[in-house]
C-alpha cells in the first residue's frame, strides 16, 4: 500500500503510432515507466528513440499525426487515456507542466514574461493575479535570474536564451505541479550557460520535491539531474537503473556504446617543424557587421599542414565570424589572411577560382546547407565540374569515388534528394561537397553540434580518417570541449572577439589555465553524478569573491 | 402523392439517389444522410413555392451536378492510373474540385485547338435574325446582329484565353527574372527595380490601362504589352520576397563562395526552391489578367470587333438582360467557370506547397 501512495506516474505497455495517410508505423513499442513523488527520471537516447513522444504521453498528449494506440497511463490514480479533455486541461499546467527545448520559440513574443507566467495559476484558480505575480518574482529569484523584480516585465526578446529557459522553468513551477517534463531544456545553450540553468533547475526541483522526467541526449547532463536513468532505442527500452549504477556498470552493449562515445580521442599530432610555412596564416584580423561595432579584435593564428586547429568559445565569442572572414563572406576591415604566404583579398568576390577552391567549408546545419531540390550527384558533382572541368563518365566516377570515401554506397545514394537522407548522411554529403573541390583547408563550422552523439562520433572519425588519407588541414569551430578533445591538435580559445588563449591541445587542457579557459573547462559536465555539486561550490566561492571585489 | 411519384417528378428520385450515392462514396454514411435530408427538404420547398416546373428544373440541376461529380471521380481514377508513380499520392489526395478545374481547363483547351471544327458557323457571319431564341440550329440563340452565339463563344474563348495566357506568360517572365535578379544582387539593382515597380503600382491598374491604350492604340500586341506591364510589378514583388528567403540559405552561400555566376544561382539553386509558390501565383494572375482583358473589352478597348471575345460579348448583348433573357449571361458564365476552375487548381497547388494536410 505504501508504494502505491508514493507512486505518481505509472505507464504500462505504452504504444504510440505515427499515422501518415494510410501508413502507420509504431514509434513507441510497449514502454513501461514508473515515477515516484519527488523523483527525477532521465530519459536518454538518440533522435527517433521516442523520448519526447513518451514525455508528451505522460501528459496524456499525442502530437498531431501520432496516436496512443495501447497501454495505460496512470497519473496519481487517474487514467489519462480515459480522461476527458476537460479533465486533462485541469491537470495540464496545474499538476503536470512541460518545459520545451526552445524557450525562445515557446514564449509568445508579443506578451511580457510575467503575463505569460500568471496565466496558468489564474486560469486554474490557484492564485489571484497579484499573488501569482508576487510568487513569480520569488521564483525568478530562486532560479537566480538577474533583477528578479523587473525581469518579468520584459518581453521575451529582451532576455538571453539561458534566462528564457529559467523563466520557462519558473512558469512551469507556477502552480507547484507534481510533475514537470523537461524536454532537452539545455541542448540549445552553450556550456557556461548550461551549467547555470542546470543548477537552477535542480535546486528548485529539489526544494519543491517536484517529480520530473528529464529528456536529453547528453549523458553528462542526465548524470547530474536524474535519480534513475532509462535508456531508449527506437521506441523500446534498453535498460533502466539508478544513475550511479548505470554510469558505473551499464549492462547492455548499446548503453556501453553510448558511454564510450565521449572517450574517443585521437593522439595529438605535432607540426612538422616550427619554422615551416603555415598553410594559412591570419594576422591582426578585425571585422564587424555593417555599421555595427567590431566583433573581431586583432585575431591571429596559424593553420599548419595536416593539422587540426580547434577554435572554441561561447556563442558570441566570434569563432564563427572568424570562419566567415577567412572564407571572405564577411570582408575583414583590417588585417591579412595569407594562403601559403600569398595574401588573399578580403572579399571572396575578388579571389581567384583557385584560391576559392583551396579553402572549403562544411556547415553546421546540413539541412540548410544542401539544396533540397538538387540530387546528391549534382551537389557533389558540381564542384568537381566547376573547378576540375570534369564531364560525363569522368565526373560520374569522381562522384562515386567521393561517395565511397564518405562511406555511403554510390549505387544507393547517387540519385537521392537531401530530404531522403538522415541527418548524419546529409552531413556526410556536406563533407563530400567540400572534398569534391580538392581543397587544402577545410573549415568545419560546428559540424557535429546538430547531431546525436553516436552519429557525431562517426563524423569525427570520418574527418580524422580523411585527414590522414588526403592530408587536409582543418579549422574546427566548436563550443563542445569533448569534440576538441577528440580531434584537435592545436586549440585557439576566443572570448568576445579576441583570442585569449592558444597552444597545443595538451598545453591547453593541462594547468596552468588562462582564467577563461579554466571557466570553460570547469563548465563542461562530467559523467560523475556529483560533478554539479562540486562545480557549484567552486562557482559559489568565486561569486562571493566577485561581490567583495 | 401518386402524382408526385409518377411522371416527370420521378426524375427527382433518380437525382436524389444519384447524389446520395455520390456522397456515400466520398464522405461516408453521415454526409450521405445529411445531404439526402437536405435534398428532400429542398424538393418539398420548391414543390410548394414553384410547383411542378420548379421541381423539374431542380431535377435537371441535380442530375447535372451528379454527372459532373461522377465525371470528376472518373477523371481522378484515370489520372491516378496514368501519372508516374511518384505523383500518384498527390493525385489520389486531390479533392474533386481540383478535378473539376482540370475538366474546365481541358474543355477550354479542346475549344482553343479545335475551334473551327467545333463551331458550326464563323464568328463574324450573320446567319439569322437578331436575338433569335435558342433552337436546334443555333444552340444558344443569336446575338444583336444575328450571329450564332455558340460559335462566338467558342471563338471568343480562343481569343480571350490565348490573349490572357500570352500576357500572363510575358508578365511572368519579366517579373520573375527581375525579382530573382534583384534578390541575388541586392543593393542598387534591388532598389532600382523596387522603386520602378512602386511607380507602376501607384497608378490604379484600370486607369493605367485606359491611359496607355488610348495613347498607343488598340492592336493585340499593344494590349498584351500593356496588360503585361500592369502585372509585372506584382510578380516582381512576390518573386523577390520568396527568393530573398532562399538567397540567404547556406546552400546558396556555399554556391556563391564556390564562385558560381548569377545565372547558375538563379537556374539551379534558387528557381527550383521558389517554383511552387510561383506556379500557384501564375494561376491566380492568369485569372486577374483574364478578368482585366474581359473588362477592357467590355469598355470597348480590348479585342476589337468583329473578333469575338467573352468580355465584349457581355457588353453587346447587355440590353437583353432587361427582357429576362439569359443570353448576355452565357459569356459571363463562361468567364466565371474558367476563373473558378483555374482557382480550384491553384488552391490545390497552394495546399501542396504549404504542405497542409486534411485531417479527414
Amino acid at each position: 500500500m505504501e508504494t502505491g501512495d508514493k507512486r505518481l506516474l505509472e505507464i504500462r505497455g505504452l504504444r504510440i503510432e505515427a499515422v501518415a495517410g494510410d501508413a502507420v508505423s509504431e514509434i513507441v513499442k510497449g514502454v513501461d515507466l514508473n515515477l515516484n513523488r519527488g523523483e527525477v527520471l532521465g530519459l536518454i537516447g538518440e533522435s527517433g528513440a521516442g523520448k519526447s513522444t513518451i514525455g508528451l504521453a505522460a501528459m496524456g498528449f499525442a502530437r498531431a499525426g501520432t496516436r496512443i494506440s495501447g497501454g495505460r497511463i496512470m497519473f496519481d490514480g487517474q487514467d489519462l487515456r480515459a480522461a476527458t479533455d476537460a479533465q486533462l486541461r485541469a491537470l495540464r499546467g496545474a499538476r503536470i507542466a512541460y518545459v520545451a527545448q526552445s524557450a525562445a520559440a515557446s514564449f509568445n513574443p508579443a506578451h511580457k514574461i510575467i503575463d505569460q507566467h500568471v496565466e496558468a495559476p489564474v486560469l486554474h484558480g490557484y492564485q489571484s493575479r497579484a499573488a501569482a505575480q508576487e510568487d513569480g518574482i520569488k521564483l525568478y529569484a530562486k532560479l537566480r535570474l538577474p533583477e528578479p523584480d523587473v525581469i518579468g516585465f520584459r518581453y521575451p526578446h529582451q532576455l538571453s536564451g539561458g534566462q528564457l529557459q529559467r523563466a520557462m522553468t519558473a512558469m512551469a513551477m507556477a502552480c507547484r505541479p507534481d510533475l514537470i517534463i523537461f524536454d532537452e531544456p539545455t541542448t540549445a545553450l552553450d556550456v557556461t550557460t548550461q551549467v547555470e540553468v542546470l543548477s537552477a533547475i535542480r535546486d528548485v526541483v529539489e526544494q519543491f520535491r517536484t517529480a520530473a522526467i528529464y529528456i536529453t541526449h547528453d549523458l553528462a547532463v542526465v548524470a547530474q539531474m536524474a535519480d534513475r536513468i532509462k535508456v531508449l532505442l527506437k521506441g523500446e527500452e534498453v535498460e533502466e537503473a539508478a544513475t550511479e549504477q548505470m554510469l558505473a556498470h551499464p549492462k547492455e552493449s548499446y548503453t556501453r556504446k553510448l558511454w564510450a562515445v565521449r572517450s574517443y580521442e585521437r593522439p595529438e599530432k605535432s607540426r612538422v617543424s616550427d619554422t615551416s610555412q603555415p598553410e594559412l596564416s591570419i594576422r591582426g584580423l578585425e571585422a564587424g557587421y555593417h555599421h555595427g561595432p567590431k566583433v573581431l579584435h586583432n585575431v591571429s593564428f596559424d593553420l599548419h599542414r595536416g593539422m587540426t586547429v580547434a577554435v572554441v568559445g561561447e556563442s558570441g565569442s566570434g569563432k564563427s565570424t572568424t570562419a566567415r572572414v577567412i572564407m571572405g563572406l564577411l570582408p575583414a576591415t583590417s588585417g591579412e589572411i595569407r594562403l601559403r604566404g600569398e595574401a588573399l583579398p578580403p572579399s571572396f568576390r575578388a579571389r581567384s577560382k583557385d584560391q576559392l577552391r583551396r579553402i572549403q567549408m562544411i556547415y553546421q546545419s546540413a539541412d540548410t546547407a544542401l539544396n533540397p531540390r538538387m540530387r546528391v550527384s549534382e551537389i557533389i558533382g558540381r564542384p568537381a565540374q566547376f573547378y576540375a572541368n570534369l564531364k560525363g563518365a569522368a565526373l560520374r566516377s569522381r562522384v562515386e569515388e567521393l561517395l565511397s570515401l564518405i562511406e555511403l554506397d554510390p549505387a544507393k545514394f547517387y540519385d537521392r534528394l537531401p530530404p531522403e537522407l538522415s541527418g548524419g548522411q546529409k552531413q556526410r554529403i556536406g563533407i563530400a561537397r567540400a572534398l569534391a573541390a580538392d581543397p587544402d583547408i577545410v573549415i568545419c563550422d560546428e559540424v557535429t553540434s546538430a547531431l546525436d552523439q553516436i552519429v557525431a562520433e562517426g563524423i569525427l572519425r570520418l574527418l580524422d580518417r580523411l585527414q590522414s588519407e588526403i592530408g587536409l588541414t582543418y579549422m574546427f569551430v566548436t563550443h563542445d570541449l569533448a569534440t576538441v578533445r577528440a580531434i584537435a591538435d592545436e586549440v585557439v580559445v576566443m572570448q568576445r572577439g579576441c583570442v585569449v588563449d592558444s597552444g597545443r591541445k595538451s598545453e591547453i587542457f593541462a594547468p596552468p589555465h588562462h582564467p577563461y579557459t579554466a571557466q570553460l573547462l570547469a563548465s563542461e559536465p562530467k559523467m560523475d553524478p556529483h560533478w554539479l555539486d562540486a562545480h557549484k561550490k567552486i562557482q559559489g566561492l568565486s561569486l562571493e569573491r566577485n561581490e567583495f571585489s | 402523392m401518386i402524382q408526385f411519384i409518377s411522371g416527370q417528378s420521378f426524375l427527382d428520385f433518380i437525382a436524389l439517389i444519384c447524389l446520395t450515392l455520390g456522397w456515400y462514396i466520398q464522405r461516408g454514411k453521415k454526409g450521405g444522410w445529411a445531404i439526402a435530408v437536405l435534398l428532400a427538404g429542398a424538393t418539398a420547398l420548391i414543390w410548394v413555392s414553384a410547383g411542378k416546373g420548379g421541381i423539374d428544373k431542380l431535377a435537371i440541376f441535380i442530375v447535372l451536378m451528379s454527372a459532373v461529380t461522377l465525371v470528376c471521380y472518373a477523371l481522378r481514377w484515370l489520372l491516378v492510373r496514368l501519372v508516374p508513380l511518384s505523383l500518384v499520392p498527390i493525385f489520389r489526395s486531390a479533392p474533386l474540385t481540383t478535378m473539376f478545374g482540370f475538366l474546365v481547363i481541358g474543355a477550354c483547351l479542346l475549344m482553343i485547338i479545335f475551334a473551327p471544327h467545333i463551331a458550326p458557323f464563323s464568328e463574324s457571319e450573320v446567319v439569322s435574325t437578331a436575338y433569335a431564341p435558342a433552337d436546334a440550329t443555333y444552340w444558344l440563340g443569336t446575338d444583336q446582329l444575328g450571329r450564332d452565339m455558340f460559335s462566338r463563344i467558342v471563338f471568343g474563348g480562343r481569343h480571350s484565353i490565348l490573349l490572357s495566357l500570352t500576357a500572363t506568360v510575358v508578365a511572368f517572365f519579366l517579373g520573375m527574372f527581375a525579382g530573382l535578379f534583384a534578390a541575388i544582387r541586392g543593393g542598387f539593382v534591388d532598389q532600382l527595380f523596387g522603386r520602378l515597380a512602386d511607380v507602376f503600382m501607384s497608378v490604379p491598374a484600370l486607369i493605367l490601362a485606359l491611359l496607355l491604350l488610348s495613347i498607343l492604340g488598340t492592336n493585340l500586341a499593344v494590349l498584351v504589352g500593356v496588360v503585361a506591364a500592369i502585372y509585372v510589378p506584382r510578380i516582381f514583388r512576390l518573386t523577390r520576397s520568396v527568393a530573398a528567403g532562399v538567397v540567404v540559405t547556406d546552400f546558396v552561400e556555399a554556391s556563391r563562395v564556390r564562385g558560381e555566376g548569377d545565372w547558375y544561382l538563379i537556374r539551379r539553386e534558387i528557381l527550383p526552391n521558389t517554383a511552387a509558390p510561383l506556379i500557384a501565383e501564375f494561376g491566380l494572375e492568369f485569372c486577374y489578367v483574364f478578368l482585366l482583358i474581359a473588362g477592357l473589352s467590355f469598355l470597348g478597348l480590348g479585342i476589337q470587333p468583329p473578333m469575338a471575345d467573352w468580355g465584349s460579348m457581355v457588353r453587346e448583348n447587355a440590353v437583353l438582360i432587361s427582357f429576362g433573357d439569359i443570353t448576355p449571361l452565357i459569356p459571363a458564365m463562361a468567364i466565371a467557370l474558367l476563373t473558378v476552375g483555374v482557382n480550384f487548381i491553384v488552391d490545390w497547388m497552394l495546399k501542396l506547397t504549404a504542405g497542409l494536410k486534411d485531417n479527414s
